[in-house]
């Protein structure tokens, strides 16, 4: 069977991303990720979730075409075009934009640019026009809160603030896929919680179609409505749970019992999955 | 904090008038036959008056010796770094042999350099050339591959050209190691044209450096001229330290954690 990366026109034209019988392995080495396969419909904000070293983040590394799958597919939609691979980039005017962004674990922030100049780092990679670029570059700072930081450097930011730079960079491109690969994981549970709530209040702006890697089921549960639990050896798709919560959802939604039940749900598949995979 | 500063200043003045003081004490304790091996401190400050224009002179051929020497080892190793960085067969070829030359005395070089391009600046030059390069390049190259792998992807997944990926990324990030290369190549700079002159210098044309100095003053039993030697080497190491530091600090005293925080 041969692999392929395409973006093939959908019948159904909501589909952003499917994955189809995906698997991955690097070199001769074990399967990381075994048939692997899920269609996200536009605007879904899917969660992964699943003992370590089920390929959750290399899921992510897939979508964005920093690695490349050995068996199955990886299909785009048209109007959500992956130029990511084998395709120059997109010649249609409005999408002027790149159509997928990644926030990686870590801030990734470049130490030497300010504020300013690490949101505007893909406009810049893109010769974007300067004008152009200021302007996008106040309204996603904006959109962040970060507009009295603009000019810091790194360094001189919290945890927490150098998490909303690295999201405020990703959202610059207007990305139609956004990946977060565990991006508040180091910070602790109350800016964690703060950047949930922030992270889809700007969702309720610009929908864009996110897949976000966490280890915490109340995040994924918070945020996501479809949470996707995986197992290990290989990585598989193990369950998928659809959270039928309302969006948008507050800090009011961690109080509402409908959002408890879903957590214990959650955390009992994980942890069969965990036993599982301890066997 | 201006009391730590008074001190800053005080303490080391202190200490400096405290060692010409002992300096002198040694000096007149010694026997009236031994006192022409440690000149007095004024002896050394007449050195300089009275070999003043031949200091002076020497002072600056060793000084044109160390600069261009230094600018080209930090030209050239610059571009091997970029090269060597690019390409890990170029790398894992030639890396083992820029160690080896590492170790090389490169003195032992001098009289071979003086039959090639004849004794004076051009042997002095290729001498401290020599001495910066390796110190340059091993760090430069260390940090032009030592770039964090999650900034590479980033560059990678917003489809960063090769070019952009070295001016934007690699080279800002590589600076830190660049700074302490040049830093060690700035104190071997003076101390390899003293020791490239004092092996390969020359009286003809330019007239000689401090190491050509060193050599004529010995012969001549011109110890406080020595001394002065020594003063004018230590002042010219001084200002290319200096040199390196101010331009590492307004480089990177803004993002690079080896110097304070910023007030926020």
């Amino acid at each position: 069977m041969s692999s392929a990366v395409t973006n093939n026109p959908f019948t159904n034209s909501s589909t952003a991303v499917e994955f189809r019988s995906v698997e991955k392995r690097y070199g001769q080495g074990p399967v990381i990720i075994e048939d692997f396969s899920l269609s996200a419909a536009r605007g879904d904000f899917i969660a992964l979730i699943g003992p370590s070293g089920c390929g959750k983040s290399t899921l992510l590394k897939l979508v964005a075409g920093l690695s490349p799958l050995t068996r199955g597919e990886l299909i785009f939609s048209e109007t959500n075009p992956s130029n990511i691979i084998n395709q120059a980039p997109n010649s249609n005017a409005d999408s002027t934009y790149d159509d997928l962004a990644y926030v990686f674990q870590e801030p990734t922030l470049l130490p030497w640019l300010t504020v300013a100049q690490n949101v505007a780092l893909p406009l810049d990679l893109r010769s974007v026009p300067s004008n152009q670029r200021s302007t996008l570059v106040r309204d996603t700072l904006a959109l962040v809160g970060l507009t009295p930081r603009s000019e810091y450097y790194p360094r001189q930011l919290s945890g927490g603030q150098k998490m909303r730079v690295s999201i405020a960079r990703a959202l610059v491109l207007s990305p139609h896929i956004l990946l977060l690969d565990e991006p508040f994981g180091a910070l602790d549970e109350m800016t964690r919680d703060h950047l949930n709530e922030e992270l889809l209040a700007i969702r309720e702006r610009l929908r864009w179609t996110a897949f976000f890697v966490t280890h915490s089921v109340a995040e994924a549960v918070f945020l996501a409505n479809r949470v996707i639990v995986m197992s290990a050896n290989p990585g598989r798709l193990h369950r998928e749970i659809r959270v039928d919560l309302p969006y948008p959802r507050t800090t009011a939604t961690r109080r509402d019992p409908a959002y408890h039940r879903i957590v214990d749900e959650v955390s009992q598949l994980l942890r069969s999955v965990e036993e599982l995979t301890t066997v | 904090m201006p009391r730590q500063k008074i001190f800053s200043i005080i303490l080391p003045a202190l200490a400096g008038a405290l060692f010409i003081a002992i300096w002198h004490f040694i000096r007149v304790s010694l026997s009236e036959d031994f006192r022409f091996l440690l000149p007095s401190p004024s002896e050394v400050i007449a050195a300089f008056s009275e070999q003043g224009d031949e200091l002076w002179r020497a002072t600056l051929n060793t000084t044109a010796g160390a600069t261009l020497g230094f600018l080209s080892a930090v030209a050239i190793s610059f571009t091997l770094s970029l090269l060597l960085s690019l390409s890990p067969l170029v790398r894992v070829t030639f890396y083992p042999y820029l160690m080896l030359l590492q170790m090389t005395p490169i003195i032992v070089f001098a009289p071979i350099l003086v039959l090639w391009v004849g004794p004076g600046l051009k042997s002095v030059t290729i001498i401290t050339f020599l001495i910066c390069f390796f110190p340059l390049a091993v760090n430069t190259t260390q940090g032009l591959v030592s770039t964090d792998r999650n900034l590479v992807e980033l560059f990678r997944l917003y489809r960063a050209t090769k070019f952009q990926e070295i001016l934007r990324l690699r080279i800002p990030a590589a600076l830190p190691y660049f700074f302490t290369g040049l830093r060690i190549a700035a104190t071997l700079a003076p101390i390899g044209a003293l020791v490239g002159d004092y092996t390969a210098g020359s009286s003809a044309g330019d007239g000689g450096g401090l190491g050509f100095q060193t050599i004529i003053y010995s012969s001549q039993a011109k110890y406080p001229a020595l001394f002065a030697t020594a003063a004018a080497c230590c002042a010219l190491g001084f200002i290319f330290v200096a040199g390196v530091i101010s331009l590492s600090w307004l480089m990177l005293h803004q993002w690079h954690d080896s110097y304070e925080r910023a007030d926020t």
